[in-house]
């Protein structure tokens, strides 16, 4: 259990939120698609706040216009990965921006065990910080079965 | 205004071609001396300026413009016979429109060109030491300013712009699809370094993505500034752990020498900071050398615009801020304070979002009601990311997104660090209304009218929320901006 006022991984647009139930996610989805983005599921088992390259379930759905589609891939996805973390991502191609334009997660495991901080003192009073994924103790697969 | 010597040598008001009595010693009026040309056509390599101008009793008002084209390029108050040495029209500006401004009796808006070799590549400096150095002291007007700019497209390519940018600036934090949210740490003087760390480790734990120093924290008997960046590191690394979010402190660098502010900047870099600040008040140059260092070091570069109302602030003088904010983007800063139109700070709604656009756009459109006098392509350099910080709070999370949109910073300080619960209890409001906000706002919501409804009902799974909706409901700071736009859409009362 993480200490944040949360409790859980702060990740995403709406992690402060309850858990967006289907029909918000479909919301979400279709103001993305309204916008001209294409959505993407993407999952991982390390969510280190510096791991920018979470696994893709499948390409970016580009040529797709129906938000139902998106949700199918999303049920793929969590059955395939139940107690993984799950976010959708939405990229923009516009001239200019060329990047993501919304990001959040949408599976979590039931337990997150969060991060330890460890210093490494160095020269002067100055510290090196790391930062790390207690689930990454455990080898890749295994680490929220519990 | 420069009248005419003793037995003066014309008293016509166009301009005189015949060289030699052009040149004759003596004074001429500017517009005379081909500083006014009214069928000049601006070439899309000049630079044009839209200065307002409110000349003295008795001056007539194209004579007024002329005479700033010729005092904000080669002018001085007498003939020289060195100009026949040079190709000299080229680096006259020239004045070639001015009309009335609609409802301000004595203020007129002059249209000034100038050639692009009057400027060196590159350099704020030199271009504002022409355009806003003498002229604004100038005897014969009662007051000037410098309302709009259109930077031409191969002027803007000889500079790097922002160091980041806010696309790029995004995917280091991995947060997008919502403002960032900041605080500025309060109080902004008398903190230990250990206290000031824990404000900084407590608001980011609670949800906000930034904290910030204050423009006037620097290294004062109470906390050096090493002290300051060790601890506030501690934090932010401890928060970051805490909830798997990238965090970040904006580190004010700005010093006394240039040394100084580069050793401060070595020192964030070491200590793994994602972002560092700067005042503006430090001046062109330092501010395009430190752009320079974030690019060859990853950074982010916060400006805080520090002293801009000593000449921003008033309709007939000075420099307006869209003009300052064009600057800064081709000077290279990521963030720019901008305003917030709600808060405690001066800003009208329609004339803050033309600051906006100015930093968010790639090309951005002619628009008088937001006080954009010119089309800018801003030939794809980098976007800044606005900054709104002053006197806001949760409970105006609707009006913010509806003004602003997603890419800005929204700073509360007071409205984190004040909360009744504590400062993260006062980030969590903050986060937790602004997810709610976007989520409705995304859902097809109207959020500018159902606002408080989607924050009333946020409040009901979030105690904090509720609590800060409870303590700031009645506060608002609603007084006539000066800085109003000439082409309102509507007639207010400013």
């Amino acid at each position: 259990m993480m200490t944040n006022p949360t409790g859980r991984v702060t990740q995403g647009q709406f992690s402060f939120l309850p858990d967006l139930t289907d029909d918000e996610i479909r919301l979400q989805i279709e103001y993305g698609l309204r916008k001209g983005y294409a959505w993407s599921v993407e999952y991982t088992d390390d969510p280190h706040p510096r791991n920018t390259y979470w696994e893709m379930f499948g390409m970016p759905m580009f040529d797709l216009k129906d938000a139902a589609g998106v949700m199918m891939e999303l049920a793929g996805c969590r059955k395939t990965f139940p107690n993984h973390y799950i976010r959708l991502m939405a990229f923009d191609s516009t001239r200019g921006v060329e990047s993501i334009a919304m990001s959040f997660i949408v599976n979590r495991p039931k337990n997150e065990p969060g991060f330890g901080l460890a210093r490494h003192e160095v020269e002067g009073r100055c510290i090196q910080y790391k930062v790390h994924s207690y689930a990454t103790d455990k080898p890749e697969g295994e680490r929220y079965s519990g | 205004m420069n009248k005419p010597a003793e037995g003066g040598v014309a008293t016509d008001t166009t301009q005189i071609t015949d060289a030699k009595k052009r040149y004759s010693a003596g004074v001429l009026k500017y517009r005379q001396m081909g500083y006014w040309e009214p069928d000049y056509q601006p070439k899309e390599t000049d630079t044009i300026c839209l200065f307002r101008i409110t000349p003295q009793e008795g001056v007539d008002p194209i004579e007024a413009a002329a005479a700033v084209a010729g005092e904000s390029s080669t002018a001085t108050w007498t003939v020289v016979w060195t100009d026949r040495l040079t190709a000299c029209e080229n680096y006259r500006a020239k004045a070639y429109r001015v009309e009335p401004v609609p409802n301000r009796p004595g203020e007129y808006f002059a249209w000034v060109a100038y050639d692009i070799i009057l400027f060196e590549e590159g350099s704020i400096a030199n271009m504002t030491a022409s355009l806003i150095g003498n002229v604004f002291s100038f005897k014969p007007l009662k007051a000037a300013r410098l309302e709009d700019i259109r930077i031409p497209v191969a002027y803007v390519k000889t500079f790097k712009g922002p160091p980041t940018g806010l696309v790029v600036e995004r995917e280091r934090l991995d947060k997008f699809g919502r403002p960032l949210l900041g605080a500025t740490t309060k109080p902004k003087l008398g903190l230990s370094a250990r206290n000031y760390g824990r404000v900084i480790y407590e608001g980011l734990k609670g949800g906000l993505d930034f904290m910030k120093d204050d423009e006037n924290i620097n290294s004062q008997p109470f906390m050096h500034w090493r002290d300051r960046f060790l601890y506030v590191m501690d934090g932010v690394n401890k928060a970051s752990a805490a909830t798997g979010e990238v965090k970040g402190s904006y580190l004010n660098v700005t010093a006394g020498t240039m040394e100084a502010i580069y050793e401060r900047a070595e020192f964030a870099k070491q200590l793994g900071s994602v972002i560092i600040m700067i005042d503006l008040i430090v001046g062109w140059p330092c501010i395009q050398s430190l752009g320079e260092w974030c690019r060859r070091n990853d950074m982010i570069l916060h400006m805080h615009r520090a002293g801009h109302g000593t000449y921003t602030r008033q309709k007939n003088h000075g420099v307006s801020f869209r003009v300052i904010a064009k600057w800064l983007r081709l000077a290279g800063v990521d963030h720019l304070h901008t305003g917030t139109a709600v808060g405690k700070l001066e800003g009208d709604p329609m004339t803050v979002q033309g600051y906006y656009n100015v930093c968010r756009d790639s090309y951005t459109k002619q628009d008088l009601p937001r006080g954009l006098f010119f089309d800018q392509d801003w030939c794809d350099l980098k976007k800044v990311m606005p900054v709104a910080s002053g006197g806001i709070h949760a409970g105006q999370m609707h009006q913010l997104i509806d003004l602003f949109g997603d890419d800005v910073v929204l700073q509360f300080g007071g409205g984190t660090i004040g909360h009744p619960a504590g400062i993260q209890a006062g980030a969590v409001a903050n986060r937790v209304a602004l997810e709610a906000m976007i989520k409705a706002r995304n859902e097809g919501r109207d959020i500018k009218n159902e606002g408080p409804e989607i924050l009333q009902k946020a409040a009901q799974f979030c105690t904090p929320l509720k609590q800060a909706l409870d303590t700031w409901k009645d506060v608002s700071f609603n007084y006539t901006s000066t800085d109003t736009s000439d082409y309102a859409v509507t007639p207010t009362t400013a």
